[in-house]
């Protein structure tokens, strides 16, 4: 096996948050109808007895492996590092996964997850289509049937995506309800799930939902973070002073920071979406500029209006284009733990640029708004610094928005 | 004693079963809810559950969304759905009214706020389809300091320890979800209801009702044979849609199925009654 690590792969440690009802402080939580409850205290047991589990850890670290290509690498930016100024800036690639993203680290857990708990179906939403490509990948690995909710709207922006979830067998439910984006994916999934407990799983693409989803995406993502830190040690005999990555729902984020929560001399950077700038509110920041209420199972930073509606979000980049965020981050927010700035459009759009020039490297929409944080970051901290951007994801799904925006046509 | 209690002591005084309509606050538009729940009850509501418009609806069928969606066209808000309230109780002083809805407008209210708001309008009990007893204890709490009852649901996958913990909280009736879905869906199987109704019967002295897919009189009336109230939303709901533009004409296609469903429920032979 590929990893020879004496600790288990997922299993959180005993102090860690959320607690057995899932609460992050005031956040998290199991606000679902009844119907539901019981449903996820069988995910949750399942859950707490295949993480203890070595065969599970063993097949779920072999797939990381053998299919993912895990570990992936911790690149030391050095060309794009000299042209920003100041700290050395690390890459965690996070693009060069099997689909092009963090996010199948996720569904193979889940998904191994539901073979053990002999579910025959798998659901999940999707915004940008990333997470339904890795749903409906190890669906096709393990022979599942595979449905994936996407808004009408997204379906319209994702044309490729779509087509990609096709190809792998899994059937893509156009979602007309609502703003007929990712938000309202995720109710749709949920009703599917409501309706189809028996034999169905639902894999939820981030650390959101209702308890047992925030805790247990963290723990399949965390693989990011413990790699991050070993191979930064081999390499540099130390750790990072700053740890910075985008945030939608915030898995790849939480994925990074989780496994360094003890070290309080490692600063974390969560960057949210401003779109078209936080005063516009035309943006994605809940973090930044929203509210606590309780969406989609679990109570966190909304964005809302006054009344308790939920309100529209706009980001260039669909995987952030979401008006809730994971528990956690509320949270590392009110602890102060966690730093949440925002970068709009235009300076994502610019970082995009910049990385592909200076590394070669196309990145995702997504991560591009950790790359223009980093931008502002690393002349602060200064030349003996160094810290690590979650790249989280590959540009290719991206060239079309790139080149519209630019007035091209592919 | 609560209007709700109230309600259902006088019924079984009288051998007779509840039927207790739903409809989505503001829909189609604002100015025709008053007159429809006023219609409700004339055409043999015994209790009004009013619907709170949520962006995002998760536990509804598409009929119920589109119905939120009316509404929220209009601008409704949780205010404007006690103003609503506050209008239809200075003509009836009598017929309880449930809010049925989800958490996150009553968060943004403020739990203390909204409680004290609600009992002032004159509503009588709140169902919060997202607060199950593990989340709702605050809000119970503040909703029982002003004499309101929290309604909570019971499902085909609760267990019989929820049962029990579900039925210790709940005040005023238990609301049975009778089929694994969301509203207005089918997969109502009336012998698995009888067998779980009896499960909680067995944990509560609570009056039960039983929701989700109650389409026509027939339906109803085999319910009412074994629950104590029938709960009807979708099906008269669905006659808003099917009368776009003209909400008289659609009140009178809710009016005219709640009264065949009335007495469908009125001729269940009373010694189904007694029997249940």
């Amino acid at each position: 096996m590929a990893i020879e690590s004496a600790a288990p792969s997922v299993a959180p440690e005993p102090e860690q948050l959320p607690d057995a009802r899932g609460h992050f402080g005031p956040y998290g939580g199991m606000f679902v109808a009844e119907t539901l409850m019981g449903p996820l205290a069988e995910l949750r047991d399942a859950y707490a007895r295949f993480v203890h589990d070595p065969d599970f850890q063993a097949e779920f670290d072999a797939d990381l492996a053998d299919y993912v290509g895990r570990p992936s690498p911790l690149y030391f930016a050095e060309r794009w590092s000299r042209e920003v100024g100041g700290a050395r800036i690390f890459l965690k690639r996070e693009d060069l996964n099997h689909t092009g993203a963090h996010k199948i680290n996720n569904t193979i857990g889940q998904a191994l997850l539901a073979k053990r708990m002999g579910k025959t179906r798998i659901i999940a939403e999707t915004g940008a289509g990333q997470h339904g490509v890795a749903s409906a990948t190890v669906a096709a690995r393990l022979g599942l049937e595979c449905v994936v909710y996407m808004g009408a709207e997204d379906i319209e922006r994702q044309k490729q995506n779509v087509y990609r979830m096709r190809l792998l067998g899994a059937e893509v439910v156009s979602v007309t309800s609502g703003s007929q984006t990712l938000k309202d994916a995720l109710n749709e999934a949920m009703r599917d799930w409501v309706t189809n407990v028996d034999d169905t799983f639902y894999i939820i693409g981030t650390v959101a939902g209702p308890h047992p989803y925030p805790a247990m995406v963290r723990d399949f993502q965390a693989v990011i973070g413990r790699e991050t830190r070993r191979q930064f040690l081999e390499r540099e005999g130390r750790l990072p002073d700053a740890l910075v990555a985008c945030v939608g729902g915030g898995s790849n984020a939480i994925g990074l920071f989780h496994p360094f929560l003890g070290d309080s001399d490692v600063a974390f950077y969560g960057v949210e979406a401003a779109g078209d700038g936080l005063d516009t509110g035309r943006h994605a920041a809940p973090l930044c500029a929203g509210r606590p209420g309780v969406l989609h199972g679990n109570r966190t930073y909304l964005m809302e209006d006054g009344d308790g509606q939920i309100i529209g979000t706009h980001s260039i980049s669909a995987g952030l284009d979401y008006p809730g965020v994971g528990p956690e981050h509320a949270w590392l927010k009110d602890t102060g733990r966690a730093n949440y700035v925002a970068v709009d459009d235009t300076r994502a759009l610019a970082a995009f640029h910049a990385l592909t020039r200076a590394e070669g490297i196309i990145p995702a929409l997504e991560s591009s708004h950790a790359l223009a944080y980093a931008e502002e970051l690393a002349p602060r901290l200064g030349t003996d610094k160094a810290l690590v951007i979650n790249l989280s994801g590959r540009g290719d799904k991206d060239m079309h928005t790139v080149a519209t925006h630019e007035g091209l046509e592919l | 004693m609560s209007r709700i209690e109230g309600r259902f002591a006088a019924l079984r005084a009288a051998g007779r079963k509840a039927l207790i309509p739903f409809v989505t606050a503001g829909d189609p538009d604002p100015a025709a809810t008053v007159p429809l729940l006023h219609a409700l009850v004339e055409a043999g509501a015994d209790l009004l559950e009013l619907g709170v418009p949520f962006s995002d609806p998760m536990a509804d069928g598409p009929v119920i969304q589109r119905a939120s969606e009316r509404a929220l066209a209009h601008h409704v808000t949780l205010h404007g759905v006690l103003d609503m309230v506050a209008a239809f109780r200075e003509q009836d002083p009598d017929t309880p009214v449930i809010l049925m809805g989800y958490l996150n407008p009553i968060e943004a209210f403020g739990y203390a706020e909204f409680a004290r708001a609600a009992a002032a309008a004159g509503v009588d009990g709140i169902l919060t389809v997202d607060a199950p007893p593990e989340e709702a204890a605050v809000l119970a709490d503040e909703l029982g300091a002003h004499g309101l009852d929290p309604i909570f649901l019971l499902a085909p996958t609760s267990d019989a320890a929820r049962i029990a913990r579900i039925c210790e909280l709940a005040r005023g009736f238990v609301y049975y979800v009778s089929f694994k879905g969301v509203t207005g869906a089918s997969g109502f199987d009336l012998d698995a209801i009888a067998t779980r109704l009896a499960e909680i019967r067995a944990a509560t002295s609570l009056p039960l009702g039983v929701g989700f897919g109650i389409s026509d009189a027939e339906r109803a009336a085999a319910v009412a044979r074994i629950a104590d109230a029938v709960i009807v939303g979708s099906a008269l709901v669905r006659q808003i849609e099917a009368h776009p533009g003209d909400p008289a004409a659609a009140r009178a296609a809710m009016t005219g199925l709640l009264s065949e469903m009335r007495a469908a429920i009125d001729a269940v032979p009373a010694a189904a009654v007694a029997e249940a």
